[in-house]
């Protein structure tokens, strides 16, 4: 067994931490829990515990659940830990050993193994959200706290987006194709379902600019929560699905809107064995990987109009962590006329949401975004610019908490950004 | 543990008492070595805390051990015979300034940064500076006696505190010194205390000295080709009439791991590179550096670079930052020593670790505070294989003994803690054991406090760093 565990859980990185703490400042689960076992270093040391048999498995549960997975710990490591990997492969253990409690059973099977792989009942989803806000059901509900029994659900449902119908994907291509730069559009399922309208006016931006976007009909799920969840077998065939679809073109850029996914593609090739050709697939597929602000960030953005905001920024952990995406957005959001952009303590501290953390751990969750509401009040924006849906949901489930939502709008970059260019769809 | 003291311990801590094996083994490492298991952690978050539980373990003899941010880089907070560990983290909640007194008052488990920021807030200046000041407590940094690079002109923490209150072995509340620099009222407790590792009292707040804070620095950079005019170079410095506030030692090793690393068009073939930093009014300071410069010319160096802009600052001190990331390679372990020698002893030291690279087949690399002699020589190690970790023991054991050898010590800055006690006769001799023991014994009778550190065990004479 031991030589098992040692296999399984990532025993070789968790040599590299030197348990000098300098994690402990930038985790999120630490300032709010207090105590070592809820921080990076604590954890791993769990993990080379249990890989030594030192402890149970179980012994590193509570530890292991409550992480948010932000890996903020790894933009701060002096020694480089590969903590993401160390988490996935406890996760895994994890998964395989404890008896997971019905409701997350349920939950867990019914979005992984088929809401999220198909497309259609995703459509759905959308089409089922559009006509329960345009019928009102959003507004009753809100108002009369029909569904009270579930506190935590009733929050999160006042948090939920205004939702546009998604379109089929169609292969949008532009015939004023401008040469120099061709891209694949990556609209991620969530993304897809409850913010089309958003990868919408991503699209728009980037063709209004002569940039080539195809929105390829092949595109699968990234896998970014089935990976969370340990689900490794389900992440690597979407992983093999969405690196064959987009081979087949020639693009310069795989693009998308979803921090947390986007950092899922840019990791495909831990997925696989060094060496094998599906490593290498992964690698080439992953080096094309940028999100939209990159993106945008080069482009000339043509401004057209004034957006009298002040601003904070709430960075998708993912988006900086595992990207290395840290100050593009907001050199974006300075540019935008009109705009006031306000720095806010601990921006980089994770909101809580984390994929499905929210719904999962909802008081741990809950505790992490009322830090993060604090820092929010301090600097008192009146809108909150988001780069990942979770994040979205999650700031806006703040925002409600707090009693602010005619005070605070909360907003993806893209839609400010075609806001201020005047770019609609 | 006896179900009365649990029970007590559950009437004072509340949900502060943890008892679950996955919280205790959270609170059984730090940045050293060795992993233990306690019997209780409990988060202290005042002085009448701590003194209840102090009671309790002097009544049922129970081992207590005080911990901060859990830094230490010589197993100081180890509860190595178990017992109950006194999380100090948590108690955050004194930090007070009385700019006109020049004194900061704080609780133990204030970040050192926090103290930092503070002080410069009022223009201030609190000078100990370890590397670790973000996530470290200033409780550790008085149990330990805490360095850092400025010690070269500033000194080291024991040299900024004032006035302690501790609780005793017996749970006795005292104080000691006062709020003011001179003090000669009585023996020197205030000094005993600093660095004692928490073996004689524990300490619940500090009254710490701060200083003006200078306006300005400037860094140059000085490049060497032999580690003998290195070496020669920092007493040359230091005798030239400027105090530098920072001096740091890159070896050809260092040097290459973090040109390997982060491609900075650094000089692969020197010897060494010493990081130059001078403080103080902006007027003053290019002539403080010319000064420097002069002396180093009358030595036969002439490569030396003065940073021109704070970015160009900047990027000297990442070199030295990036040693750490650039030296780790995945599945390695890094083991950082401390030894410090006289000045003028700093090339024999280099040349000794070089023999013992090669004699050991080992990855070291030395860089560290060239102004006060404490280098770090650092080791890669494969903690997976016995044989090479064995290599690292005998490897280090060399060090330190050739340190003391040296007229040097043990230990610059982290302390002896459970890493250095077997080579603590070597350095102290017999007598100076005994003596030591003496107010060891005559302070905590029972050795409740802290125990398993600093003094060897009966037969302990080696340095061992993996138990299994």
């Amino acid at each position: 067994m031991t030589k098992q565990l040692i296999k399984k859980l990532d025993y070789e990185a968790t040599f590299d931490c030197v348990q000098c703490g300098y994690c402990l400042p930038a985790c999120p689960t630490y300032i709010a829990f207090k105590t070592e076992k809820h921080s990076p270093r604590g954890r791993i040391n769990l993990v080379k515990m249990v890989a030594e048999e030192k402890i149970n498995i179980g012994d590193m549960q509570e530890g292991i659940d409550l992480c948010l997975g932000c890996r903020a710990c790894e933009t701060v490591c002096p020694t480089n830990v590969r903590y993401g990997d160390i988490l996935m492969s406890a996760v895994e253990v994890l998964k395989e050993h404890k008896k997971e409690s019905v409701v997350e059973k349920v939950a867990r099977t019914a979005a992984f193994k088929y809401v999220l792989k198909n497309k259609n009942i995703l459509r759905l989803i959308n089409k089922g959200m559009y006509l329960y806000q345009v019928s009102g059901v959003k507004y009753a509900t809100k108002k009369l706290n029909l569904l009270k029994p579930v506190a935590q659900f009733n929050e999160m449902n006042k948090a939920m987006p205004d939702v546009i119908l998604s379109r089929k994907i169609n292969r949008n291509i532009n015939p004023f194709r401008r040469n120099d730069l061709s891209i694949g559009f990556f609209q991620g399922c969530i993304m897809d379902s409850f913010f089309s309208k958003i990868n919408e006016l991503a699209m728009k931006i980037m063709t209004e600019n002569y940039v080539q976007v195809t929105n390829i009909p092949k595109q699968a799920c990234c896998g970014a929560l089935q990976h969370h969840a340990g689900e490794k077998e389900e992440t690597i065939e979407l992983a093999k699905k969405n690196i064959e679809a987009y081979e087949k073109y020639d693009f310069d850029y795989i693009v998308n809107t979803i921090g947390g996914c986007g950092a899922t593609l840019k990791e495909y090739h831990k997925l696989f064995e060094e060496g094998t050709s599906w490593h290498k697939r992964a690698i080439d597929f992953s080096n094309k990987v940028r999100d939209i602000s990159q993106i945008m960030g080069v482009l000339n953005l043509n401004f057209v109009n004034e957006i009298e905001k002040n601003a904070v920024y709430q960075p998708s952990c993912h988006l900086e962590n595992v990207q290395k995406v840290f100050n593009t957005p907001e050199k974006i959001i300075e540019k935008i006329p009109g705009l006031t952009y306000l720095p806010m303590p601990e921006k980089s501290l994770c909101c809580g949401s984390a994929g499905i953390y929210n719904v999962i751990n909802y008081e741990a969750s809950m505790k992490i975004l009322d830090m993060k509401m604090n820092n929010v009040k301090k600097v008192k924006p009146n809108l909150i610019i988001t780069s990942n849906p979770g994040c979205h949901i999650q700031m806006q489930l703040g925002v409600e908490r707090e009693g602010l939502s005619d005070e605070i709008e909360v907003k993806h970059l893209v839609e400010v950004v075609a806001e201020a260019c005047g770019v609609k769809i | 543990m006896d179900e009365i003291v649990l029970n007590k311990l559950k009437e004072i801590f509340g949900d502060r008492l943890f008892l679950e094996l996955s919280d205790r083994v959270s609170y059984g490492y730090d940045a050293s070595f060795g992993q233990y298991e306690p019997e209780a952690v409990v988060q202290v978050k005042s002085t009448e805390e701590v003194q209840q539980v102090v009671l309790l373990a002097s009544n049922y003899t129970i081992p207590i051990y005080p911990r901060g941010a859990g830094t230490s880089l010589s197993g100081g907070p180890l509860p190595v015979h178990g017992g109950i560990v006194l999380d100090f983290s948590q108690w955050t909640d004194k930090l007070e300034i009385y700019p006109e007194d020049l004194v900061i008052k704080v609780s133990p488990g204030v970040k050192t940064k926090d103290i930092h920021e503070l002080a410069e807030a009022h223009n201030l200046m609190y000078a100990p500076d370890p590397s670790s000041a973000r996530i470290c407590t200033i409780g550790g940094n008085l149990a330990e006696n805490a360095g850092g690079p400025r010690g070269v002109k500033y000194g080291v923490t024991k040299d900024y505190v004032v006035g302690l209150e501790v609780v005793t072995a017996s749970g006795k509340i005292i104080k000691t010194g006062s709020s003011t620099v001179k003090n000669v009222t009585g023996y020197d407790m205030t000094k005993l205390l600093v660095g004692s590792e928490g073996t004689l009292g524990i300490i619940t707040e500090a009254t710490l000295r701060l200083i003006p804070k200078p306006e300005a620095t400037l860094t140059a950079l000085a490049v060497f080709d032999d580690l003998y005019t290195a070496g020669q170079s920092i007493s040359k410095i230091l005798t030239s009439g400027v105090r530098p506030s920072k001096m740091e030692i890159l070896d050809n090793n260092s040097i290459n791991k973090v040109e390997d690393y982060a491609n900075l068009n650094l000089p692969r073939d020197a010897a060494a590179i010493i990081l130059i930093e001078v403080d103080g009014h902006p007027d003053i300071l290019t002539q403080e550096l010319n000064t420097i410069k002069n002396s180093l010319i009358e030595i036969g160096v002439t490569n030396i670079q003065v940073a021109e802009s704070k970015e160009e600052e900047e990027k000297l001190w990442k070199i030295r930052q990036l040693v750490s990331p650039a030296i780790v390679s995945s599945g390695y372990t890094k083991i950082s020593e401390d030894a410090t020698v006289p000045l003028s002893k700093i090339p024999d030291m280099f040349k000794k670790i070089d023999e013992i690279k090669v004699k050991y087949d080992l990855n070291i690399v030395v860089f560290g505070h060239a102004g006060d002699g404490n280098l770090h020589p650092t080791i890669n190690t494969n903690m997976r294989d016995p044989e090479e970790v064995r290599r690292v023991e005998n490897a280090v054991e060399e060090i330190f003994n050739y340190a003391i050898e040296l007229g040097g010590t043990l230990s610059g800055e982290h302390g002896i803690g459970t890493m250095k006690k077997a080579f603590l006769e070597n350095e102290v001799g017999q007598d100076g054991l005994q003596f030591q023991k003496a107010i060891k014994k005559a302070l905590d009778p029972k050795n409740i406090l802290n125990p398993g550190k600093i003094f060897p065990e009966k037969g302990e004479k080696r340095l061992v760093l993996k138990h299994d």
